[in-house]
């Protein structure tokens, strides 16, 4: 850091009589001294010496850097100094900003503090969903509800806006309403609402066309979140390489957790990470020992038999109960069970089947972390297949719904053509007087059906785990609490004890919950309003309830090294949810009498309407020689080259030590030979 | 929050465990330093089993006893923002309780005593030192130096996340 040139250039400071080289000299000198500020904050020296180099280095900076120009460009290059700086400064207090904006910091790091971080990762997790659905809530609320509430045909005015005459007298029911029928249906809560009129208002805005891209965008928006989540996780974690090889080490370095700031839970991480050790030195000296490999091989087969043929009596019984919900609505005078029975069904599914799962992997005899991955991916294949089997259900009536609309359209015509004539008759006028719109038959509106189901089935989710929350947590540990006092056993340290909060359970629940409303939000706009509202009560409740109900982990196990399988998980979720979406605007014609897209053959028809109407004539060209399958494909098969090459990349920039280790064994192996 | 905002709460800390002592006014710099037995009271070191050996990886005079300069240092090296490479440096002074830039069995012994206790029995105390250095000890001299700890934690998932961090 010496600087010969230093003094001379204080003393006789004259831009005139720099000459070339030293210009070069004073600027390597100040990049250097750059250099050093920028990469201060890794150097391991004494914060007394780091603020003396600090000081000094910014001090050289400052003098001769705005000099670094020549001539006339010197006041350029000093300009560009200052704006350069202002923008950095001005960078860096908007980052602050946003800090300072993040909602829930400070509840989240109370529960850090007493539970831990993997608890608390899953109300990160909670928080991040909270932004990504209010963003997409913004989206349709901002884009299609609102345009049409303000600038569209008001209720009452068109058949597909007003309750019918028939169901008229119940429409205010609470009953009704809950079903999701009555004013409830013809809202702007659901696809039928909406007008196919190609412009409203006075803006002229295209609301159909509005409808399918905000479509599209909320799962373009979503998987571009989700990568890119991803994409920093894996930055933040390790390549998932080497498993073993660091057992101890890492027990042994790691294990305590800097956060825990509350005595018992410090007890508990002591226990914790004495029994981690206790069980890793059984499993070092299990490992020399023989086994029966046949009959472990042959209990393993078992039990996944035993799954496949639990997850198959799922899907029948899901799939037998739909079937018969359709045959109910055909009745009348249906009883409250009835009419609920296929959410009830499903939701005792999902809380019964995955304790039998556990007791039924009670043979396989793995490793806990293991087991743990298996036991999670037979939940996730649980979700799938209920979902899975309710939407073909749900497809066998879409179907029919479609062939009743034939039916109900020549019955319009045949009553119109009726009213025509008595009215004709009566008076002389050219035009008959128009049908009250509440008398006008309807078709059955398959896309609202659809919508209703899924607004349901994410009702009675948040309402089965609100309940059970109540119950399994708040309500045991009250009994635990206070019948412990006159109880034979203690209660407290045996069964039932308090609750430990279900990690797994719950980012399974929330990303389960976020492929209904990926799938449903399409046919109901409203249903992710819902879902935000759900989440930000979640929010509160599932706080309150881990903190006054729960107790810390004995054992920590997770299921993964970093956040992305539960990332990857919703990433999957998310492609999943899109195929039956897709799958019906491609393939299904839209309802002739409700949604923005009544009238047109498929629903994709808008777009092209819209560019042959809207855009000059050239440009139509252009998209109908794109729209070649010979062009297509070869897009969609570089787009998936390319994301193919994300992780890739990513596991490039990991530290390259692996190489490091690699030679050092090699040289170990090199000298035992030499030996 | 901002450098100059973190800076001030952590002066607030270092005031109120020594009002006494430790002036508002820093402009002077004045020559205070704080013993180990207050700083390893704060609420965020009182529960870590290794509060002492941190305080004295940070202290100039290895006694432990630090100045205001120390403390921000010991904050900001186990904060967020800190690099991978700083927290490894600092890890490996923390966990080599001898001081003598290696870790050998004796620090392993005490590392582990401390993490469980005590409650484990001294065969399984040899063996899991026993395994580590097995595990991390790349150039065969029988303890970790450096290389060693800095190859084996840079592939620990757990170490930027929650393992040597404070949040403050």
């Amino acid at each position: 850091e010496n600087c010969p040139r230093q003094n001379r250039s204080s003393n006789s400071f004259d831009e005139e009589s720099l000459s070339e080289e030293e210009l070069a000299m004073l600027m390597e000198q100040v990049e250097q001294r750059k250099k050093l500020i920028s990469t201060m904050r890794n150097k391991p020296w004494r914060m007394v010496k780091k603020l003396s180099v600090l000081r000094e280095a910014q001090a050289f900076v400052e003098k001769f850097e705005g000099a670094l120009g020549k001539g006339k460009g010197k006041k350029l290059y000093a300009y560009k100094m200052m704006m350069a700086k202002k923008w950095v400064k001005f960078k860096r207090d908007f980052d602050n900003f946003k800090t300072q904006c993040i909602p829930w910091e400070m509840k989240i790091k109370e529960v850090e503090s007493h539970f831990g971080s993997s608890v608390a990762s899953y109300f990160i997790f909670l928080r991040w969903m909270y932004g990504v659905n209010l963003v997409l809530f913004g989206l349709i609320f901002g884009l299609v509800i609102i345009p049409e509430i303000l600038m569209g045909m008001p209720y009452g005015s068109m058949p597909r806006k007003t309750v019918p005459r028939a169901e008229q007298a119940t429409a205010m029911d609470f009953s009704v309403l809950w079903d999701f029928e009555g004013y409830i249906k013809y809202s702007a809560l659901f696809y039928g609402y909406y007008n196919n009129q190609r412009t409203i208002g006075w803006l002229k805005y295209r609301l159909p066309m509005a409808y399918f891209m905000v479509g599209i965008s909320v799962f373009g928006y979503s998987l571009m979140v989700v990568i890119r989540s991803m994409a920093r996780n894996a930055n933040q974690s390790t390549a998932d390489g080497d498993d073993d090889n660091f057992i101890f080490s890492w027990k042994m370095f790691t294990s305590w957790d800097y956060l825990i700031g509350n005595p018992e839970t410090a007890d508990n991480k002591f226990a914790s990470i004495t029994t981690g050790f206790k069980e890793s030195i059984v499993d070092e000296q299990e490992s020399n020992k023989d086994e029966n490999i046949h009959l472990r091989r042959f209990l393993r087969v078992l039990a996944n038999v035993l799954i496949i043929c639990c997850l198959c009596g799922s899907g029948y019984l899901i799939y037998f109960v739909v079937k018969r919900s359709q045959t109910f609505s055909k009745m009348q005078n249906v009883g409250w069970y009835e009419r609920n029975e296929v959410e009830i069904v499903m939701s005792l599914l999902g809380m019964f089947c995955p304790p039998l799962f556990e007791t039924i992997a009670a043979l396989e005899n793995y490793h806990p972390r293991i087991g743990l991955k298996w036991q999670l991916g037979r939940i996730f294949a649980l979700f799938l297949g209920n979902l899975y089997t309710f939407l073909l259900a749900l497809m066998d009536d879409v179907n029919e719904k479609l062939a009743e609309e034939d039916v109900v359209k020549n019955i319009t015509r045949w009553m119109l053509l009726g009213h025509h004539n008595s009215s004709m008759g009566n008076s002389s006028a050219d035009t008959p007087p128009p049908l009250d719109p509440a008398d006008v038959p309807r078709g059955p509106c398959w896309e609202t059906t659809v919508g209703i189901e899924f607004v349901r089935l994410t009702v009675s989710d948040i309402l089965v785990t609100y309940v059970t929350i109540l119950v399994g947590d708040f309500i045991r540990a009250c009994f635990v609490r206070f019948v412990n006092y006159c109880w034979c056993w203690d209660l407290e340290a045996g069964f039932p004890s308090y609750a430990e909060f279900d990690i797994s359970g719950n980012v399974l629940g929330l990303v389960f919950n976020q492929g209904m409303i990926w799938m449903g939000s399409f046919y109901a706009p409203g249903l992710v309003g819902i879902n935000v509202l759900r989440l930000l009560t979640s929010m509160y409740f599932q706080c309150w309830a881990v903190m006054s109900s729960n107790v810390p982990h004995e054992r920590v196990f997770k299921a993964s090294k970093s956040n992305n399988f539960y990332m990857g998980l919703l990433l999957l979720i998310l492609f999943l949810s899109l195929l039956p979406v897709a799958y019906t605007i491609m393939s299904l014609p839209p309802s002739f009498d409700c949604g923005p897209f009544s009238g047109k053959k498929r629903m994709y028809e808008v777009i092209q309407e819209t560019i042959e109407l809207d855009f000059p004539l050239f440009i139509a060209k252009i998209f109908s020689y794109m729209a070649n399958p010979g062009l297509i494909i070869p897009a969609i098969l570089l787009m998936v080259n390319s994301l193919r090459k994300i992780p890739i990349k990513l596991k490039i920039n990991q530290h390259p030590s692996t190489c490091l280790k690699l030679l050092t064994h090699v040289n170990l192996n090199k000298n035992d030979q030499l030996l | 929050m901002t450098v100059f905002l973190l800076v001030y709460r952590l002066h607030g800390r270092y005031h109120e465990m020594a009002p006494n002592v430790v002036p508002m006014d820093y402009t002077k710099d004045p020559d205070v330093k704080l013993p180990m037995q207050l700083i390893i009271n704060m609420p965020e070191l009182k529960e870590n089993p290794f509060k002492e050996r941190i305080v004295e990886s940070f202290s100039e005079d290895g006694e432990g006893s630090l100045s205001f300069n120390d403390f921000v240092d010991m904050f900001s090296v186990l904060s967020e923002m800190a690099p991978r490479e700083l927290k490894a440096i600092y890890a490996f002074k923390i966990y080599d309780f001898n001081t003598d830039n290696f870790i050998c069995k004796a620090d392993l012994e005490k590392t582990l005593n401390k993490l469980t206790r005590e409650e484990l029995t001294a065969e399984e105390i040899t063996l899991v030192c026993e395994k580590v250095i097995e595990e991390a000890d790349m150039d065969g001299d029988g303890k970790l130096g450096f290389a060693d700890f800095e190859n084996m934690i840079s592939k620990a998932p757990d170490f930027l996340s929650f393992s040597f961090m404070f949040h403050i």
